[in-house]
């Protein structure tokens, strides 16, 4: 029987596998793509925890429905925004992007 | 009936001339004319008023006994009320008519003394103001009301003596004046604090009744102190010994304005005070005695120096010092009667004094140096006479007012020590010898062809008669209606002429005039041979004794020098701190600047490392939340 705890481990998982991404990666799509890892974690537990806890009232999925919304909005600007950032200094990798550094 | 309604609207007499003051000042400045009519119309109203309580005195309406006091709340906050108000005693009856008709007098005189000048109607603003500010504080109800008052009288002297402001003399003279009288004020102020902290009062007639039982109680020790500060405001203002240099160069300022500093309105201010606060120095003996010699030493020391200056004008005004020391004499030794008196006869002939000074001026069109002048009696015979009386006057000859005061003080003093009395007859024979040193070398002798001198104007010489009547009846009158059974402290002391001291002391002025005459008037004894003869002696008096060199040299060493010492602390010391502390910020910021990387991944990293960790210690330390977590799980 594939119960809440299973949910919650599968969660765990990717959003550590996010969260590993993030801090190692040095490709800004790649670290983008990590967040968005993170944030699919978050609705997992979510809608595991909505399904489980309280099966009658949807609260949770409906929650879900607009994090992904919000998260595409959020793919959409950060990619505009590498998409420029490539445009400029024609690069990608965050650490030669380095201009504010003191 | 009148009498009745100037007492009860006393508060008119001070308010009538600030009227005056705002209303030329701000409207008339521009019309001469307009602004000495308007000041003098009101000064009239103010004298007329005086007048009405001085016959409340006569009448009997108002004696020591019973004062007219009325009071209304000015400042009442939790802990301290002081009111406004005013206050009536004989006392302050008599200094009303006195400075309403000096300033009157002077006033008039004014308009003959400024004519064509570019600031006559600031002029006459300023005089306004300064009676103002006097009146107000002669009626002062309390302590506070009269320091109120007397700041404002300080100012008034700083904005008249510094009247030809474009010169700077007069401009460094105002300023001297000012921070002169400032250092007493100080002293006076916290006076006045101690009293309201030790008292809970500073109204005069609930200190007079208090006092004597707080030093029944306590005794003397702190209100010596208190006294003492007090005092210092005194000093200043009425340029007793240590702090009188601000007076001479007082001269400064127009010729009228000397006569009202001098005779009325200013200095006499600290004589004043201490005879108001006569409740509190009477307790005590030994403020008593130091009042006594820092009188009598100031009478004698001003008289020296005034026997060699050359400077009409600073004559004069040595001769108010020394006159001023005689006050104060007359107060230290008890006799609030013969200080009074004096100061109403001074004020008289001072005023004479310094109007006819006023009009030589004048006339030779502003030359002060006595040796430039000379003969001057045949062309301003007026002004001759005046001065004439005011020296008779000054020197206590009878019948002239003078000796009736100086008498008075004489008695007074002889009674309560040996010693101040040689100092005051010693000061009185100087006094006639410089003050007669001045009408022969001025008057007499032949003249000066460089000169052109001419009679005042009319306006001057109305002043000039009357007060010339005054100096001549002005101390007799008094003196048979018993001038000391109305002003005086406590049971009346005034026990008429002492033969002796009376005989004495004209004795010894007749003879100054002869030698006086002999040394300046016959010329069998040359002025010149004299001064080489005693050089050291003349060089000492012609200088004040050196008191202003002191007084630079002091500030030169000490005030500077502890400019240098506070100038180093603050650039190393204080200065240091401050760039210390900030250059230490700096180096540590430079430290930890390192630890700002600008690698995001590794922020991120701390962050979620510090969340591990803070999960770690949860989970591990609280065993239910581990059950809860399990346990919701199955």
């Amino acid at each position: 029987m594939i119960g809440l705890i299973h949910y919650l481990t599968v969660a765990a998982v990717l959003f550590v596998i996010g969260v590993y991404g993030i801090l190692t990666k040095r490709n800004i799509v790649a670290i983008l793509m990590c967040i968005e890892l993170m944030l699919n974690a978050v609705n997992i537990n979510l809608v595991a925890f909505s399904r489980f806890m309280q099966p009658d009232v949807l609260t949770g999925q409906a929650f879900v429905v607009f994090t992904i919304t919000v998260a595409a909005a959020e793919v959409a600007v950060g990619l505009a925004l590498v998409f420029r950032v490539y445009h400029d200094h024609d690069t990608v990798h965050i650490d030669k992007l380095n201009r504010m550094r003191w | 009936m009148f009498t009745q309604y100037a007492v009860h609207h006393a508060w008119f007499i001070p308010l009538l001339p600030a009227v005056a003051f705002v209303v030329i000042g701000f409207f008339l400045r521009r019309t001469p004319v307009l602004s000495a009519i308007v000041a003098i119309c009101m000064s009239m109203i103010s004298f007329t008023l005086a007048l009405g309580i001085g016959y409340g005195v006569v009448a009997q309406h108002i004696t020591v006994e019973q004062p007219f006091v009325e009071r209304i709340p000015w400042v009442d906050i939790a802990g301290l009320s002081i009111n406004m108000g005013v206050y009536l005693d004989p006392m302050a009856a008599m200094m009303l008519v006195v400075v309403t008709l000096v300033s009157l007098l002077v006033q008039i005189y004014s308009i003959g003394y400024m004519q064509g000048d570019d600031g006559f109607g600031r002029f006459f603003a300023y005089l306004s103001l300064f009676a103002a500010a006097m009146l107000g504080l002669i009626i002062a109800v309390n302590f506070v009301q009269l320091f109120v008052f007397w700041e404002l009288v300080g100012l008034c002297s700083y904005l008249l003596i510094g009247y030809y402001f474009h010169k700077v003399s007069a401009r460094e003279a105002a300023k001297k004046a000012f921070m002169t009288t400032r250092i007493g004020d100080f002293g006076l102020l916290i006076g006045i604090l101690m009293l309201q902290i030790l008292f809970g009062t500073v109204d005069f007639a609930q200190l007079t009744s208090t006092v004597p039982e707080y030093v029944k109680e306590y005794g003397t020790g702190m209100l010596t102190v208190v006294a003492l500060l007090i005092f210092a405001g005194p000093l200043a203002k009425s340029g007793q010994f240590p702090l009188h240099v601000w007076l001479p160069d007082a001269m400064e300022g127009p010729t009228p304005v000397s006569a009202l500093i001098h005779a009325a309105t200013m200095v006499v201010a600290g004589v004043y005070l201490v005879a108001r606060a006569f409740f509190l120095y009477s307790v005590l003996p030994d403020v008593m005695l130091t009042v006594a010699w820092i009188g009598g030493f100031t009478a004698c020391f001003a008289a020296t120096i005034a026997l060699t200056q050359r400077d009409l004008k600073r004559i004069l005004a040595y001769s108010t010092v020394s006159q001023l020391g005689y006050m104060m004499l007359a107060l230290g030794v008890g006799s609030v009667t013969a200080s009074m008196f004096h100061l109403m006869t001074h004020a008289f002939f001072k005023a004479l004094l310094f109007l006819s000074a006023g009009a030589v001026i004048h006339g030779l069109h502003n030359k002060n140096d006595i040796f430039e002048m000379g003969g001057l009696r045949h062309k301003m015979p007026v002004t001759f006479v005046a001065t004439a009386i005011g020296v008779l006057s000054i020197s206590g000859i009878p019948p002239f007012s003078g000796f009736f005061s100086k008498d008075d003080i004489l008695l007074a003093v002889s009674q309560v020590s040996t010693p101040l009395y040689v100092i005051a007859v010693v000061t009185a024979f100087m006094t006639a010898f410089y003050m007669s040193r001045m009408l022969i070398v001025v008057f007499f002798g032949p003249e000066n062809p460089e000169n052109s001198p001419h009679e005042a104007p009319v306006t001057m010489m109305i002043p000039l008669v009357v007060l010339s009547i005054l100096s001549i009846i002005g101390g007799y009158i008094p003196y048979a209606y018993h001038f000391g059974e109305w002003v005086r402290f406590g049971v009346a002391t005034h026990e008429g002429l002492n033969f002796n001291i009376a005989l004495l002391s004209t004795l010894l002025s007749i003879v100054a005039m002869l030698l006086a005459w002999l040394v300046y008037g016959s010329g069998k004894v040359s002025p010149d041979l004299l001064s080489a003869r005693f050089a050291w002696l003349y060089k000492l008096s012609y200088h004040k004794y050196y008191i202003d060199e002191l007084y630079l040299w002091l500030n030169h060493t000490f005030v500077d020098g502890l400019g240098k010492v506070l100038y180093w602390v603050d650039i190393n010391i204080v200065d240091g701190i401050v760039n210390g502390l900030a250059s230490m910020m700096y180096r540590l910021g430079d430290e930890l600047r390192h630890w700002q990387t600008g690698y995001l991944q590794q922020y991120g990293l701390v962050l979620f490392g510090a969340i591990l960790i803070m999960v770690a210690y949860l989970v591990l330390s609280a065993p239910v939340f581990v059950t809860a977590l399990w346990g919701g799980a199955y």
